[in-house]
């Protein structure tokens, strides 16, 4: 059924820490190889070899830069995927019931034999989470490793998704939103975490860690009051002209070269 | 949005065809007999065959069945529904009226209803997404209504009412046109709220995620050219609404003059349909440096 749950036991979901992440795309490769060969439908790759390579990606990292009034421009790196949002826009359009969000943890998921290819809920998702795949013509999404979190045939410390499990940063934090002693909570509420655009009303599970502030910890140098070094005064230059024959020949050269 | 030929040919088409149906149920014009077989082929072959156009965009056509199960929900699944209700509703109605002469009132009106409740759900599937903010405006349904009830008068050869609505969808697609121009910056989302880096400056695009096209930017980041959109919207109004009314209120009623007006309505209608979608911005854009 593609209504929505009214409520959800928990809030399975990510938290991304936009200071720590340093771009390495990790995680991209991890999710595409986790999730080509596991649920559903493999991540096809069109023209892989030719002029103009695509393909099916569950998670993309951006990179953008920040440019303040005054002060030095900053780089973040910005990975995005499925936000596994309460109200999500993108189960109520599906018209065959294939979209659903789950009541017991929240996950957002395609049941892909009843998929109909229509893509309506790409349409109606504002982050872009939903890639049509172009070789199975099936709506592919983040399953937030539906079968890993709770596969009891990998050892404990892997049942986390994998973009989590391979993150070298630590920039990815996997739990319950809906636990306030959860870890991920704690982390939200001491780092101030956001919603990605709460105008489109999405109430997304995701939350991302705004970078901290870099102007606390590195001051700018101090204003420039003169020389610093006491041989600075014996290291300047000592003419700004050559004179005499060098003089003469400069001047001869420059004229002529004028 | 990126206009893709099947859903434009959709919307536009099968809009005609339960434009025509809306006044056929209510017995505009009163024909019956082989004249009565002639509106309603053409009728049935606009409805059907533009929903059959928009199974051709479907990834798996074959299991377009599941689209009627979920009406509570989705306005497609809705639209799936309704537009079958209302086929079916006329077939006794048509095949009272061509074969015995008779016109079955209430259930003509109830198909009537119906075949607007359709063209309703097709415009809510727009309407209802936030994530297209030019979309998300009462103003859609009303001109996709509009569309259907003037094309669906000019084809039912209600030649006064067609000439009069049309005027009034020309005002109605003038009004959404400069309101959906503003409907973007209205929603509010920008490259600040989209990545939450507000805060930090100015948000630009420093690096895309990869270099190679993906699904989002060839379905939903499509940028038409400010002066194309304009030519385009001259077409639009003057060949789907202006020019018909002219065409159908000086020209005497014949034949040759209900063509020229339909070829021309259909023209400013498919040009219209086209930067429906062209001109639509999805806020995914947004996270790609474009709108």
């Amino acid at each position: 059924m593609t209504s929505l749950p009214d409520r959800t036991e928990k809030k399975l979901g990510l938290v991304i820490d936009l200071d720590t992440c340093v771009g390495c795309h990790a995680c991209v490769v991890a999710c595409k190889g986790w999730n080509t060969q596991g649920y559903g439908a493999p991540l096809a790759d069109l023209d892989a070899y030719g002029a103009e390579p695509e393909g099916t990606f569950l998670n993309r990292v951006h990179a953008y830069e920040t440019v303040p009034d005054d002060g030095p421009a900053a780089v973040v790196h910005f990975p995005k995927s499925c936000l596994h949002c309460d109200d999500a826009p993108c189960v109520t359009v599906c018209p065959t019931g294939a979209s659903y969000k789950r009541g017991e943890d929240g996950i957002v998921l395609v049941n892909e034999t009843d998929c109909i290819g229509c893509g309506l809920c790409a349409w109606a998702c504002p982050y872009g989470a939903r890639e049509m795949d172009g070789k199975e013509k099936v709506m592919k999404k983040c399953t937030l490793c539906v079968d890993r979190i709770y596969n009891e045939n990998l050892p404990e410390e892997d049942r986390e998704p994998a973009c989590v499990r391979t993150c070298p940063a630590g920039a990815r934090h996997f739990g319950d939103l809906a636990d306030p002693d959860s870890d991920v909570s704690r982390l939200v509420a001491a780092r101030d975490g956001m919603d990605l655009m709460p105008e489109q009303g999405t109430k997304p599970v995701n939350q991302y860690l705004p970078p901290r502030p870099k102007a606390d910890r590195v001051p700018s140098p101090p204003p420039d009051d003169g020389p610093v070094d006491v041989l600075a005064p014996f290291l300047e230059p000592v003419a700004d002209a050559p004179q005499g024959f060098l003089g003469w020949l400069d001047r001869a050269l420059g004229a002529g070269g004028r | 949005m990126h206009p893709a030929p099947s859903i434009i040919v959709f919307t536009a088409i099968s809009g005609l065809g339960f434009g025509l149906l809306a006044w056929l149920g209510v017995g505009v014009p009163d024909v019956t007999g082989w004249s009565a077989f002639a509106f309603f082929f053409i009728a049935y072959a606009l409805a059907a065959g533009g929903l059959m156009a928009s199974a051709f965009h479907l990834g798996h056509p074959e299991r377009a069945f599941k689209a009627f199960s979920q009406w509570r929900s989705s306005w497609l699944s809705r639209e799936a529904v309704l537009s079958v209700a209302t086929l079916l509703a006329f077939g006794p109605y048509a095949l009272a009226l061509w074969l015995f002469e008779t016109r079955l009132g209430l259930l003509g009106a109830v198909g009537s209803l119906l075949a607007l409740a359709t063209v309703f759900s097709t415009s809510m599937i727009y309407a209802s997404l936030r994530a297209v903010p030019r979309w998300n405006h009462w103003l859609v349904p009303t001109l996709f209504l509009l569309y259907a009830i003037s094309g669906g008068a000019l084809l039912s050869g209600e030649i006064y009412a067609a000439a009069l609505l049309f005027l009034v969808l020309a005002g109605a697609q003038l009004l959404y046109w400069r309101t959906g121009d503003k409907l973007f910056h209205a929603a509010g989302s920008t490259a600040e709220t989209a990545t939450g880096l507000g805060f930090m400056g100015k948000v630009r695009q420093l690096e895309p995620p990869h270099t190679g096209p993906n699904y989002l930017l060839k379905e939903m980041v499509f940028v038409v050219g400010r002066r194309r959109a304009e030519r385009l919207r001259l077409i639009a109004l003057l060949s789907g609404a202006i020019l018909p009314a002219l065409v159908l209120s000086i020209v005497p009623a014949g034949h040759l003059a209900a063509a020229v007006a339909v070829l021309l309505h259909v023209i400013g209608l498919l040009a219209a349909r086209w930067l429906f979608f062209a001109e639509a911005e999805h806020v995914v854009g947004l996270y790609y440096g474009r709108r």
